[in-house]
C-alpha cells in the first residue's frame, strides 16, 4: 500500500530519530538533555496550539495538563517497572510508552473533566477555570504524600530517548495537522474565525471546542511523562503558571494557528532559555518584557512567512 | 403545497419586554416570502427564534411538521433552515472556497478519525466535496477569487458568499435578513435577480427580512408584517400594499414623509 504524503513524512521523521537516537552515546549530554528538551517543547507547543492558535480559545493550564500526565506516567514505571523483572531494555521499549499512553490518557480526562462544563460558554471563561485548574493540580500535588508531596517525585528511571521525544513530537504535529487539513478540520478555525456564524453552519460548535481542548490535553501529559523520564524527578512547584505561560509565549511567538511558526518559537525559546540560564530568575521579565514588545510590534507573531493553505490536497 | 415552516402563537419575553407577542404565521414549501416592519418591530427576533438562537417564552415552532422546541442551532441547521446575518458574519479569515467547504460539513461522512488515517475513503470524499464547492462557487460566480480571505472580498461579493454558504448546508428554508442593507439601486436589482434564481434553482422556501418595499414588493409572493412584535397584516403584495393598517403602521409614514 502506498502510504500518503503526509503519513509518510511522519515515518520518515520517526525513522531519522530512531537512527540519531541510536547514536546518542557519541553525542555531548548537554546538547542531548537540550535536544530532548526541544522535542518536548514542540510536544507541548504544538498540543496548545490546536486550542489556542487554531479553535481561538484560550487555556492557560497547559502546565497543568502536563503535570498530571508527568505524575501519572512517573507512578506507574516507578511502582510497576521494579516487579515485573524483566530487562531495562523491555521497560524503556513496552513498560514506558504504554506510561506515556496512560499519562495522555489521564490528562486528556481531566481536559474533558474541566472543558465540558466550561467550554459550553462562549467567551473567555475558560481562560479562567484553566488557571483554576493549573493550580489545584500544583496544590494538591503538593499536599500528596503518595507522589511526594512538597519533597517531590524522586527515582522515575531516565527512559526518555531522542527517539521518545522526537517521535511524540512528530506525531502530535501529524495529528494536530491532519486534524486541521481536512473538512471537518476546518471547522475548528471557522469557531476561532466566527462561533456565531459556526454554529448556524450546523457545526456543533462545544464538541469542536472539547475535541480540541481534549486531543490538546493528552499530548500535555504525553509531553509530561517525556518530561518525567528524562530529569528523574518530578516537582510539583515545576509546573506553575510560568510553565504555562511558557507555552502560551512559544505558540503568540509562532503566531496563533502556525504549524511550521509554533515549532520554530519551541526551538528559539528552549534554547533562548539556555542561553540565558545565567540571569536565573530574570528569565521571566525578559519573557514579560518579549511578549509585551511582540504584541505591540507584530501582534500576528513572528515566524509567520507561511501562509495558511487555502485547500487541502 | 404543504407547510414548511409554521409559528403558532409565538411569544418571546425578554425581561419585562415582550419583544414579539403571539405571532402565528406560515411558509410553505418553494415559497418566497416576505417579514416587514418598522425598525424594532421584531423581524429579527422571530429570526432568531426560528434558528434557535432563543427559545420563545411561549407558543411553538415546527419545521417539516416537526415542533424545534430545545433545538441548539446547530440541530436546526441540520434538519434544514439555513441563514444568513444582518451584518454580515462570514468566517474572515478563512478563504473564499473554506467558507464555502466548511459549511459542507453537515453532509460529511467522515469525522476527526477519518483526518487522521486519512484514507482512500476520505480522499474521496475530500475530492467530491472539494468539486461540489467549486461547483456552487461557479454558479455564483466567486470561483476566481476562491484563494481570497472572506475579509478581503468587496461588500457585495461578501453578501453573496454568506448566501452561497448558507445554501451549502443543503436548506429547506433559506432565511435572509436583510440582504439589500447597504446596497445601491443597481445591487439591489441584482439582488432581486438572485434571490428567485436561488428559489428556482435549489427548489427551496425562502423567508426575508427587509427593510426595502421595492425588493420585497417585487419578490414575494407572500408578506406578514409585524409592528411592536405583533402581526398586523398578512397577504399578497398589492393586498399589503393597500391595507390600511399596514399604510398606517409603515408605509403611510413614509408616504407623508415624501408629499
Amino acid at each position: 500500500m502506498v502510504l500518503p504524503k503526509s503519513q509518510l513524512w511522519l515515518v520518515v521523521v520517526l525513522l531519522v530519530a530512531g537512527g540519531v537516537s541510536a547514536f546518542s552515546g557519541r553525542i555531548d549530554p548537554y546538547v542531548l538533555d537540550v535536544a530532548m528538551g526541544v522535542g518536548i517543547a514542540i510536544t507541548q507547543a504544538s498540543s496548545l496550539n490546536l486550542i489556542n492558535g487554531f479553535t481561538g480559545q484560550f487555556s492557560l493550564g497547559h502546565a497543568g495538563f502536563m503535570a498530571v500526565g508527568a505524575y501519572s506516567s512517573a507512578m506507574l514505571t516507578t511502582t510497576l517497572g521494579p516487579k515485573l523483572g524483566v530487562s531495562t531494555a523491555v521497560l524503556q521499549w513496552v513498560l514506558f510508552p504504554a506510561s506515556l499512553l496512560l499519562g495522555g490518557l489521564v490528562a486528556a480526562l481531566a481536559g474533558l473533566a474541566v472543558g465540558a462544563p466550561s467550554l459550553r460558554l462562549k467567551g473567555d471563561y475558560l481562560a479562567i477555570v484553566t488557571l483554576g485548574f493549573g493550580e489545584i493540580i500544583k496544590v494538591i500535588l503538593q499536599n500528596v504524600d503518595a507522589v511526594g508531596g512538597a519533597r517531590g517525585l524522586v527515582g522515575i528511571p531516565d527512559y526518555t530517548n531522542l527517539f521518545w521525544t522526537f517521535s511524540v513530537a512528530a506525531v502530535t504535529v501529524y495529528v494536530v495537522w491532519g486534524l486541521l487539513n481536512s473538512t471537518y478540520g476546518r471547522g475548528f478555525l471557522a469557531v476561532a474565525d466566527d462561533e456565531v456564524a459556526a454554529e448556524a453552519m450546523g457545526l456543533n460548535t462545544t464538541r469542536y471546542k472539547i475535541t480540541a481542548f481534549v486531543v490538546g490535553s493528552f499530548f500535555a501529559g504525553v509531553a509530561g511523562g517525556l518530561y518525567a523520564h528524562l530529569k528523574g524527578y518530578l516537582n510539583p512547584g515545576g509546573f506553575d503558571f510560568n510553565k504555562s505561560i511558557e507555552i502560551v509565549v512559544m505558540v503568540i511567538l509562532g503566531g496563533m494557528g502556525r504549524h511550521v511558526g509554533v515549532i520554530i518559537a519551541a526551538i528559539v525559546l528552549v534554547v533562548l532559555n539556555e542561553t540565558l540560564r545565567s540571569f536565573g530568575e530574570y528569565r521571566m521579565i525578559l519573557y514579560s518584557l518579549l511578549l509585551i514588545v511582540l504584541m505591540l510590534t507584530r501582534p500576528q507573531g513572528l515566524f509567520t512567512w507561511t501562509r495558511r493553505k487555502p485547500s487541502a490536497a | 403545497m404543504s407547510t414548511l415552516l409554521q409559528l403558532d402563537n409565538v411569544t418571546i419575553r425578554f425581561g419585562g419586554l415582550t419583544a414579539v407577542s403571539s405571532v402565528s404565521a406560515t411558509v410553505n414549501e418553494g415559497e418566497l416570502v416576505g417579514l416587514i416592519g418598522p425598525n424594532g418591530a421584531g423581524k429579527t427576533t422571530v429570526f432568531n427564534m426560528v434558528t434557535g438562537v432563543y427559545q420563545p417564552t411561549e407558543g411553538r415552532i415546527a419545521f417539516g411538521g416537526q415542533p424545534t422546541a430545545g433545538l441548539k442551532p446547530f440541530e436546526i441547521t441540520e434538519r434544514g433552515i439555513s441563514r444568513t446575518f444582518q451584518n454580515i458574519r462570514l468566517f474572515p479569515s478563512l478563504s473564499v472556497f473554506d467558507n464555502v467547504r466548511v459549511a459542507f460539513h453537515l453532509h460529511l461522512k467522515h469525522d476527526s478519525v477519518h483526518s487522521l488515517t486519512r484514507g482512500p475513503k476520505f480522499h474521496r470524499e475530500e475530492v467530491d466535496l472539494r468539486d461540489r464547492t467549486l461547483e456552487l462557487l461557479r454558479i455564483f460566480n466567486l470561483e476566481r477569487v476562491q484563494d481570497e480571505p472572506a475579509k478581503s472580498l468587496s461588500y457585495g461579493d461578501q453578501r453573496r458568499l454568506e448566501i452561497i454558504r448558507a445554501l451549502a448546508t443543503g436548506p429547506k428554508l433559506l432565511l435572509l435578513d436583510e440582504p439589500a442593507a447597504g446596497m445601491n439601486p443597481a445591487e439591489k436589482l441584482e439582488l432581486m435577480k438572485l434571490i428567485q434564481f436561488i428559489r428556482e434553482k435549489f427548489q427551496l422556501a425562502i423567508l426575508l427580512v427587509e427593510h426595502d418595499m421595492k425588493v420585497v414588493m417585487g419578490i414575494c409572493q407572500r408578506i406578514h408584517v409585524l409592528e411592536y412584535g405583533r402581526k398586523i397584516a398578512e397577504g399578497t403584495p398589492a393586498e399589503i400594499r393597500s391595507n390600511p393598517a399596514v399604510i398606517a403602521a409603515y408605509l403611510g409614514s413614509a408616504a407623508e414623509g415624501k408629499s
